[in-house]
């Protein structure tokens, strides 16, 4: 059988190109709409994300992150009272002024935790180790925004707070979602950059035993410390995603724009391979009065979608995943992880296959005079 | 003489009440095999409703159409593409070839909906074209051949499902004369050495002599059905005004 779907899509390259310039157009928006809405929900909670610790205790109805209210660190000696608890740590995630090496102030992220613990402590190092920042003031710093906090070597030094920092490691793709850098520390010198009282913390992180189940974990610390809120990380890291994504105008605006360029990606789409099935609807017309069938048709035209939709998709894809690759390289990120792009390429195909079969309807309510007249 | 085409009393309406338009009122028609008729009218007069009806394109408002002794009026939609398939031929105006198929791959394609793939395939089309003297233009694509030539494909491609009544729809008017004569000549040899019934709808007088018989269709109605028949000693009948139209071309 002569591939009539595969010769039709081939043959006019213009209108060929047409096509896949609609849907190529159309994946790459959705996909860097989406990418930065993925960016920017990561960038919102990254910290918390890969904090490695198992629940974080807050102070009660504390909203986000950035929030914290400070608490007696003697709620941590109660916390471990559980038997299920392997470990817990005082932390701190807070803004604090930063002063640059030229005296100019900025306002940075100020993330405090214990090393020993290993929880909310830097990660993604590339320069420095990470024993250094046992020193007195010492700071890691995330390289994306260097020039912005004045630094670029390790061994600098700046103020925090009024107090002298001095940068002792830069982390790499630790992003913010606000104007203010993050900036790793240890609890104690996190403690005096912040001028926090010594007997109070804002967080406590805590690792549980192996095996424990962390729900049951979470009830029996909620009833043995007051006036605290217990969550998974996991559940503290979706609170911070969403106060930022939803809770705020700024995560509402990349939302919006999201959906906008999803809708927009599959109006594109959609009206690009109804055009390009309409375009032959004479021939379509012809074939069902030389005795195709619909189901014959249907193969036809949905073959047609199909390739149209996979060139299209692979292309436009292609492109994003580069322009995803580049913008990782900067503060603002466009990520594309697997689950998108395959959602992408099913919701691709979806709308081509849906936009001609909705042109369907229009082979199947042919005038027979177009069939009949040249 | 067997009858291909029984049409009888049938009616075709579009819409309804007082917009309704009623293209076709209570036509009687029959087509024998191995007869070419020629169906006559002006634009509007219902021709092209009469032939998509009588092709299974297009469903009766009432009345009787039977293809081979199938009656087809009433007939479930899912049912028409076989009845089609089986029995009727398409050749139109505008040739309505696939511009992005080969003269050959056009051909195939009516094979390809009868279930012949392939080699087989292959084989039939290419007998088919050499029959319609394309011997040599397999792999030419539409936008390659005259006129003349794309109608052959065409009618190569009609033929190709050994339909037994053919409908051509102008099949000349976008020719020249010499390849309108070619079109016809083997339009007739089909009808009179093969047997097979073709109904011709058409405004060019050139071609009344091929006819064995004229019909008429003006505002929904038959003029002067088979009232003469060419072969068996009968005459051909043509309507004055077409041989007046003749005259004045």
């Amino acid at each position: 059988m002569p591939s009539l779907a595969l010769k039709n899509l081939f043959y006019d390259k213009v209108r060929l190109a047409v096509t896949l310039v609609g849907i190529i157009f159309s994946v790459v928006l959705s996909s860097v709409q989406l990418g930065l809405f993925v960016g920017f929900q990561r960038a919102t909670s990254d910290i918390l994300f890969y904090s490695n610790a198992d629940l974080w205790i807050t102070s009660e109805n504390v909203t986000h992150a950035e929030d914290g209210v400070p608490f007696s660190e003697k709620k941590l000696y109660k916390v471990l009272g559980s038997p299920d608890v392997e470990r817990v740590e005082k932390q701190i995630v807070q803004f604090a002024n930063w002063k640059k090496p030229n005296g100019a102030d900025t306002g940075i992220l100020l993330v405090g935790g214990n090393l020993d613990g290993g929880m909310g402590v830097p990660f993604k190092i590339v320069r420095g180790n990470i024993e250094d920042l046992n020193k007195p003031d010492a700071v890691m710093v995330e390289e994306l925004y260097a020039d912005k906090l004045g630094v670029s070597e390790i061994g600098e030094t700046v103020e925090i707070g009024g107090f002298r920092a001095e940068v002792v490691g830069f982390t790499r793709g630790v992003r913010s979602f606000t104007t203010s850098p993050p900036v790793f520390t240890t609890f104690k010198n996190a403690q005096n950059f912040f001028g926090l009282p010594e007997d109070q913390t804002l967080y406590l992180v805590v690792r549980a035993k192996e095996g424990a189940e962390l729900q049951a974990l979470k009830t029996d610390l909620k009833n043995r410390v007051s006036n605290v809120d217990v969550y998974t990380r996991m559940e503290w890291t979706n609170k911070q995603r969403n106060y930022w994504m939803f809770g705020t105008g700024a995560g509402i605006t990349v939302l919006i724009a999201a959906a906008l360029g999803l809708l927009v990606g599959v109006v594109v789409v959609a009206q690009t391979i109804y055009a390009a099935t309409v375009d032959h609807i004479k021939e379509y017309g012809t074939l069902k009065a030389m005795g195709a069938t619909n189901f014959y048709l249907y193969k036809v035209i949905i073959t047609q979608a199909f390739l149209s939709g996979l060139i299209g998709y692979a292309i436009g894809m292609s492109i994003a995943l580069v322009v995803s690759y580049i913008s990782q390289q900067g503060t603002t990120a466009i990520i594309l992880p697997w689950q998108l792009v395959l959602a992408l390429f099913g919701l691709t195909m979806i709308m081509c296959i849906g936009a001609s079969v909705v042109s369907i309807n229009k082979v199947t309510r042919i005038d027979p005079a177009m069939v009949f007249k040249g | 003489m067997n009858k291909a085409i029984e049409v009888k009393d049938l009616v075709k309406t579009y819409g309804s009440g007082e917009t309704a338009v009623h293209a076709l009122k209570k036509v009687d028609l029959n087509v024998f095999e191995g007869e070419l008729l020629l169906l006559l009218g002006a634009s509007g007069s219902g021709k092209t409703t009469l032939i998509s009806i009588i092709g299974g394109i297009l469903s009766a408002t009432s009345g009787s159409c039977k293809i081979r002794g199938t009656e087809i009026v009433g007939l479930p939609q899912s049912k028409l593409p076989k009845v089609r398939l089986d029995n009727i031929g398409f050749i139109f105006q505008g040739f309505n070839l696939f511009p992005a198929l080969t003269a050959q791959e056009n051909v195939e394609i009516t094979l390809d909906l009868k279930g012949i793939k392939g080699r087989k395939a292959k084989r039939k089309s290419t007998e088919l074209l050499e029959r319609v003297g394309l011997g040599d233009k397999l792999k030419s694509h539409p936008s390659d051949l005259s006129g003349g030539q794309k109608q052959r494909v065409a009618i190569a491609r009609a033929l190709a499902g050994e339909p037994h009544i053919i409908l051509a729809d102008e099949p000349t008017a976008a020719l020249d004369s010499e390849s309108g004569k070619l079109i016809m000549d083997l339009l007739q040899e089909l009808a009179h050495e093969q047997k097979r019934s073709i109904v011709v709808v058409t405004h060019d007088n050139r071609i009344f002599d091929y006819a064995d018989r004229i019909v008429e269709i003006e505002d929904g109605r038959i003029q002067d059905a088979e009232t003469e028949k060419h072969g068996d000693g009968e005459s051909l009948h043509i309507p004055t005004e077409m041989i007046e139209q003749g005259a004045n071309a």
